[in-house]
Parts: C-alpha cells; structure tokens; sequence
C-alpha cells in the first residue's frame, strides 16, 4: 500500500511552512526592482505609449527572474556576497572597481529614492527635510533590535503596500479588452522609432541595476540559507518576479487610461494630475512613489554596507546589534545621510544625477552580470549547481541583450538626440 | 589612515591570486570588460570636457 492522502498533505504542509521561512529575499529584491525611478518610466511610458509597453513589462519579468536565480545558487553555496565573490574570483582590480562602483552608484541612486520620496509627501504638505529625517530614522529603527527576520518582515509589508497599483487600476475602469489588445500582444503600435527605442532602453534598465545582485546574494547569506533552500529560494525569487511585472503593468494601465498623451516628466506630476481627475487614484499613487522611494532606499543602502563589510572584515550581519557591528552601520547611516544632504543643497542638479546615475549604473552592470554567468560556470564554485547548457545558452543571450541596450541608453543620455 | 592603507594593503595581500582557473574563454571576457570600461570612461571624459568648453 502506498503513502496515504495525509501524507501528501502533511508533506504539502512542511514544504509550504519551509517555504514561508525561506520566502523574503527575491520578493524583497524584485519588488524594490519597481523603485522611484522606476515607478517614474513606468509612469511616462504610460502617458506616452499607452498600453503598448504593457507586454515589455511582462517579458521583463523572467529576464530579471533568470538574473537573479543566479544569485540564490551562488550565494547558498559559497556563503559569499557578491563583492566578497568577486574579490576572491578575479583579484583586487575587479573586486575594487566593483566596490566603488556599486557604492557610487548606490549614493546616487539613492539620491532619486529620496527625490520621489519628498516629491511625494510634498503632495500631502510634507517638508522635505521631515521626509528625510524621518525616513532615516525609519530605516535605522528596523535594524536597531538586530535580527534580520524583524527586517525582512517589515520590508515585506513595504513590499505588499508597493502592490497597491493593482487595485488602484481597478479603479479606473479601464476598457480591458483594448489593454489586452494593446497591451498583451507584443507589437509597436506607435512604430520603433528612436523615441520608442529609448523607453525601450529605459525600462530595460530600470528592470536590472547593479545593486540588485550584490544584495540578493548578500541577503540569502545573511539569512542564512543553504543549499537545500535554494529550491524555495527559486520560488521566492519567482514570485517577486511576478509582483515586479504587477506593479509595472499596473502602473502602465493606470496612467495610460487617465492621463493619455500627458507630457509628464515625473510619477509626482502624474500623481498630481491624477488627483485632478480621481482624488483616491491619484492619492494611492503619491502613495505608491513615497513606498518605492523607500523600498529602494532600505534596500540600496543595505547593498553597499553589505559589500564593504565582507571586503573589510567587519561584522556585517543585520542579526547583529548596532554596538556589535559599529562600522556596518554608521556605514549605512553615512550614505543615506549622503544622499538626502544632495537632495536638500539649493540648486543642486538633481535632473542631471538622475540621468547620471543610469550612466555610472551602466559601467558596473556588464561586469556584474558577467562574474555572476563566469562564477556559475565553475564547478569548484558551485559544485552540482553550475549552469546547465540551457540556463547558459539563455543567461548569454539576456547578459548580452542587457548590456547592449542599457550601453545604448547610457550613450543616448549622455549625448541626446545622437540617435536621431 | 595609516590604518585604513595597512587594510587595503591587507585586502590586496589575500586578494592577490585569483581563486578560479582563468581558461581562455574567462581571459577573453575580462579583456573585453576592461575595453568596455576604457570606452565608457573615455565617453564620460569627452561629455565633460566638452561641457566645460561650452
């Protein structure tokens, strides 16, 4: 006779309850994936191309999905953060370009954090200095009982309040059989000319940045994960891939049903304008930025401190206290503290570190992406977890496809109007 | 400072063999990254001074 129905269902039971241990890292990374800046494209596509870019969002769901699985194996093995991996794969050039790299760039980055976030409080009469001040403060009192489950679940509720466009999308009625033939049957509607090449570029790069693999990698170390967990890892990872294509495609729908056509240049504008025509819409919006803005900036910050702790040596874990990891922590503290001081210095670029910011994401992103496909190709490394010939042949094409669209739209930020 | 450069000598030090086998195909790769780099600073010099004559 063989096993009986409640076996199954208690095999069923364990398996979930092992999943919702291991769950947090990949939803965490692919939803704060949908940041400020990101929400920001998602909402210009939307008023410019209505819902043709809505397949683009869908697509890129796997594509971030096949990079960050990556992750999971190479962490659970090796117990290394990406830039520890890095340093001890390729020697101290690559290991620290890539540590300067990712910390400029996540200064930077999280400079847009703070401008969505105070763009959007400033909606509801919020100075930007109490936004600042009090998001720092926020950020630093999740960590300040020193254990990373408290962490991780805060930001998973960050993470559920991101996924309020799906609702909101409801709430506007949009006619779903023109979303669905607009936006679900992959075409140009509006041609592929250089105008809808450079969102395309856009959303390519806002879907993969740099940041996004040192703290995944980072992240399954600090939890602790082994490799026995990287089969719920994976599924993690899946899930969060979906809630990243939700909240873009989402976001898409609402703006291109209400503000069609609108020459918005930011999320704020288009909160504000949204307002104008549904007061709660708009308000779930501005609520949406502030959530990114913060996501991002919890998680961006966490990045740096990560990788330089593991490269210097000091305790780098969020299960430890503050008086037990010191320079982790005032490490972090001294980048948010960076980024909002640019965010308040009257007159300062903001526009241009905005457009920059993507630039000097770009000079790290190939080297990345590209240790990440080498590391996994190394037996010695990753033992039985290496590539196989498929998730090879399909890292290569996404790594190179990646590469050459967000070179180009660096190149096409840095000189406007160069491709026509 | 002193001791800040001590670590990064440190760092160096622990760092300086490359832990995986460099077979032809990696070499390539790397060579190819630093091209890449040496274009993209190259591009980023020429935006800037470009922008300081202007």
């Amino acid at each position: 006779m063989g096993p009986g129905l409640y076996y199954y269902y208690r095999r069923f039971r364990k398996q979930l309850a092992i999943l919702a241990a291991v769950i947090g890292p990949g939803i965490i990374v692919m939803v704060a994936d949908n940041d400020a800046g990101g929400i920001t494209t998602y909402s210009v596509t939307g008023a410019q191309f209505l819902y043709s870019f809505v397949w683009v969002e869908i697509l890129l769901g796997p594509v971030a999905f096949v990079c960050q699985e990556m992750t999971v194996r190479l962490g659970a093995i090796t117990k290394r953060g990406h830039a520890e991996a890095i340093f001890d794969a390729f020697g101290p050039f690559w290991g620290w370009f890539s540590l300067m790299d990712l910390t400029l760039t996540d200064v930077l980055t999280i400079v847009t954090e703070f401008i969505g976030m105070t763009a959007a409080m400033q909606i509801f009469g919020v100075p930007p200095l109490l936004t600042e001040i009090a998001v720092i403060l926020l950020i630093m009192a999740m960590v300040i009982q020193g254990r990373y489950w408290t962490w991780e679940k805060i930001v998973l509720i960050f993470c559920v309040v991101n996924l309020i466009y799906v609702p909101a999308a409801f709430l506007v009625n949009p006619h779903w059989p023109t979303v669905f033939q607009q936006g679900v049957i992959p075409g140009f509607p509006f041609g592929l000319n250089s105008t809808v090449f450079f969102f395309l570029m856009a959303n390519v790069g806002t879907t993969i940045a740099p940041w996004m693999i040192f703290f995944q990698q980072s992240a399954i170390v600090d939890k602790g994960l082994k490799e026995r967990d990287i089969k719920y890892s994976r599924i993690d990872t899946a899930i969060g891939s979906v809630f990243t294509i939700l909240v873009a495609a989402f976001l898409v729908i609402i703006v291109a049903t209400l503000l069609p056509g609108s020459n918005i240049q930011d999320a704020a504008t288009a909160s504000i304008r949204v307002m104008g025509i549904n007061k709660y819409v708009g308000t779930i919006m501005a609520i949406g930025l502030f959530d990114a803005g913060l996501l991002g900036a919890v998680c961006i910050s966490l990045t740096s401190s990560w990788a330089f702790g593991e490269v210097f040596g000091w305790a780098h874990s969020l299960n430890s206290k503050v008086t037990q990891a010191p320079w982790f922590y005032a490490f972090r503290l001294l980048v948010l503290v960076i980024a909002a001081i640019i965010v308040l210095i009257p007159g300062a670029p903001l526009v241009e570190i905005t457009l920059f910011v993507q630039v000097i994401a770009v000079t790290l992103l190939p080297a990345a992406l590209s240790f990440l496909l080498i590391l996994l190709n190394e037996e010695e490394v990753v033992g039985k977890h290496k590539n196989s010939l498929l998730q090879n042949i399909l890292g290569v094409v996404i790594v190179v496809a990646i590469i050459i669209l967000s070179t180009l739209y660096a190149i096409s930020t840095l000189f406007p109007g160069l491709f026509g | 400072m002193t001791r800040a450069i001590g670590k990064i000598r440190e760092i160096n030090r622990k760092y300086s063999q490359p832990r995986i086998h460099l077979s032809r195909t990696v070499k390539s790769s790397l060579l190819m990254l630093r091209l890449y780099l040496i274009f993209l600073v190259l591009l980023l010099l020429y935006k800037l001074v470009t922008t300081l004559i202007r």
